[in-house]
């Protein structure tokens, strides 16, 4: 689900913020992988082992290429295939708003991942609103699709996000709200959701 | 360019070698501990072996295959049975892979088998030619690789019971190679499976000309039993659609009115494919081969893991979506024994109407992913 042209060698900026909040040596289960880009560079330089999933055939074939293992599957209906405890980290980037129920996704990475990094972009960003005020659905770098020609299912604002998380009993132990150029912005709290393009979440399970 | 490119020319003409893997009183000793006292090997191979020895692909072929997968004999009408795999240019690229093909013991083909002559009696074994399993076939293919000069794989491939093939090499032998490629396979066959075998194993069995395995020395063979085997066993290769696409109710030309004859174009289909199968395969051999399908169930062993995880091999594995006869659950259940082992494992499930046969066709997307998987994260 990549909106911009990977240029080999250089990992969007987005995943570099995902790559650092891996741990070394981490076993990572990245779901919505696309060429694997991000496994690739954890692997190579964090000593990681991992697994990505993806279904577009270009992706895969990509990832294959560059020796990243890559199973396709069906993140909202087949994720039983993983087993209970299996990784380390598991992974959702840019991905959480294109799947049919993004609770039950929620819910089976933390079954399968102890710690889940999940990044999604913000509904609420202050420019997405005046589009809306101006009578039209948002477009912004971040939510890049016209309303009738988008992988995208849902949108949410990150306050009503969180409240998803929450519910789900999902603690957030980071919160990167990002700008929109995806670099990491200062603010927090309800300027966040104003301000932030997207934003980047470490969970983890409440004990 | 205005014109297409045209399709890369395949190998070319090839020979059938083959080799003794045992010496005189040095047996080969099957997994049940019974012994072959002489086993010769049937194999081609394509392409260069390099000089580190380092890019050899071995090619593991199903039930009915051969060593002859790819290239042309002298006078064929049709080329070797993976040739639109195996080739320059092509998935398995001979440009760049040195391809070993081998006959299966037990096999037919060139390779010892039930009906080869048994060297203690004079006489084709018959029935008593010993049960084999999965891990006698990788032995085999094993001893053949270090009389060849090699002692490791860049990958080993294969489909339906070749894929069985490859994944008990892989977890038996993992130090042996670095990539398993296992298509269209299972690792534990449902009794639907066995059921449609075991069909084909009775219909050779009562066979009048069977005579107790010991048909070749009566001057007589199976045909009925052997022919009907095929047939039954060539439609759970295809899919419904398939079958409908090639024939649908197509009525046979030439046919006299209605009656029990080959009134439908696919029974005339069925039909040649049963005759075909008689010019080429044994029926000794089918027993056997099917027999050793059954009863292959490598995880069933709770330490089946353990060696491929002190040297992890890189797995693909995929199958085919319209695939009935071993369907996607299959191989997702091979993939989630690998990959909760924590090996580095890749599954496609890829788009055919074809069903279990699909294996064996030019698709692009299919041969695609074989292509990348075998030259991954190289930079040629």
């Amino acid at each position: 689900m990549t909106d911009q042209t990977p240029r080999p060698g250089l990992l969007r900026p987005d995943l570099t913020l995902v790559a650092g909040l891996v741990p070394a040596g981490s076993r990572v289960l990245d779901l919505g992988c696309g060429d694997g880009a991000l496994l690739a560079h954890l692997i190579e330089t964090k000593g990681c082992r991992g697994t990505g999933v993806e279904r577009e055939p270009d992706d895969v074939l990509a990832a294959i290429a560059a020796d990243v293992p890559v199973i396709e599957l069906d993140l909202d209906s087949q994720l039983s295939e993983f087993a209970d405890g299996s990784y380390d980290v598991v992974v959702l980037s840019r991905t959480l708003q294109a799947v049919r129920h993004p609770g039950h996704l929620l819910t089976e990475m933390s079954r399968i991942g102890e710690r889940l990094v999940v990044s999604m972009p913000n509904f609420g960003l202050w420019r997405h609103r005046l589009r809306l005020l101006s009578g039209h659905m948002p477009r912004s770098k971040d939510l890049p699709y016209s309303w009738h020609d988008t992988p995208n299912l849902h949108h949410a604002t990150l306050v009503d996000l969180e409240a998803l998380f929450a519910e789900l009993g999902l603690r957030i132990e980071r919160r990167i709200p990002l700008d929109e150029d995806g670099r990491p912005s200062r603010h927090s709290g309800r300027v966040a959701n104003l301000l932030a393009g997207a934003a980047i979440y470490v969970l983890r399970r409440k004990a | 360019m205005t014109t297409p490119a045209p399709a890369p020319p395949g190998i070319g003409v090839v020979d059938t070698h083959h080799l003794r893997i045992t010496e005189p009183g040095r047996p080969f000793t099957l997994a049940s501990g019974a012994s072959l006292t002489e086993v010769d090997i049937a194999y081609e191979t394509y392409g260069t072996l390099n000089a580190d020895r380092s890019n050899a692909v071995f090619i593991c072929h199903a039930l009915t295959g051969d060593a002859h997968a790819a290239g042309w004999h002298p006078g064929d009408r049709r080329p070797g049975w993976w040739d639109n795999f195996i080739g320059p240019g092509r998935a398995v690229d001979t440009d760049r892979w040195f391809v070993v093909c081998a006959n299966l013991i037990g096999g037919c083909r060139g390779t010892t088998g039930p009906s080869s002559v048994n060297p203690d009696t004079g006489t084709p074994y018959g029935l008593d030619f010993p049960l084999v399993e999965v891990q006698d076939f990788v032995t085999a293919h094993l001893e053949l690789g270090r009389r060849l000069g090699i002692e490791h794989w860049h990958a080993v491939i294969g489909g339906s019971l070749g894929g069985m093939q490859v994944l008990d090499w892989a977890l038996r032998h993992p130090d042996t190679l670095d990539r398993a490629v296992v298509i269209a396979a299972s690792a534990r066959l449902t009794a639907q499976n066995i059921a449609f075998s075991a069909v084909g194993r009775q219909a050779i069995l009562r066979d009048e000309a069977f005579h107790g395995g010991q048909f070749s020395t009566h001057g007589a063979n199976p045909d009925v039993g052997l022919s009907i085997a095929r047939m039954m066993a060539h439609i759970t290769y295809l899919s419904e659609q398939a079958f409908q696409e090639k024939f649908g109710r197509t009525l046979q030309q030439g046919r006299d009115g209605r009656g029990f004859g080959i009134d439908f174009a696919v029974e005339s289909y069925l039909d040649h494919q049963g005759e075909v199968f008689l010019t080429r395969f044994d029926a000794l051999s089918y027993l056997y081969l099917t027999r050793v399908m059954d009863y292959f169930d490598p995880f069933s062993d709770p330490d089946a893991l353990a060696l491929v995880t002190q040297h992890p091999v890189r797995f693909l594995v995929a199958s085919f979506t319209s695939d009935w006869r071993f369907a996607t659950p299959h191989s997702r259940a091979i993939v989630r024994h690998l990959e909760q082992a924590g090996l580095p494992v890749t599954f496609r499930e890829l788009e055919s109407p074809w069903g279990h046969d699909s294996f064996l066709l030019q698709l692009d997307d299919y041969h695609d992913t074989v292509r990348a998987f075998l030259g991954a994260g190289s930079t040629t």
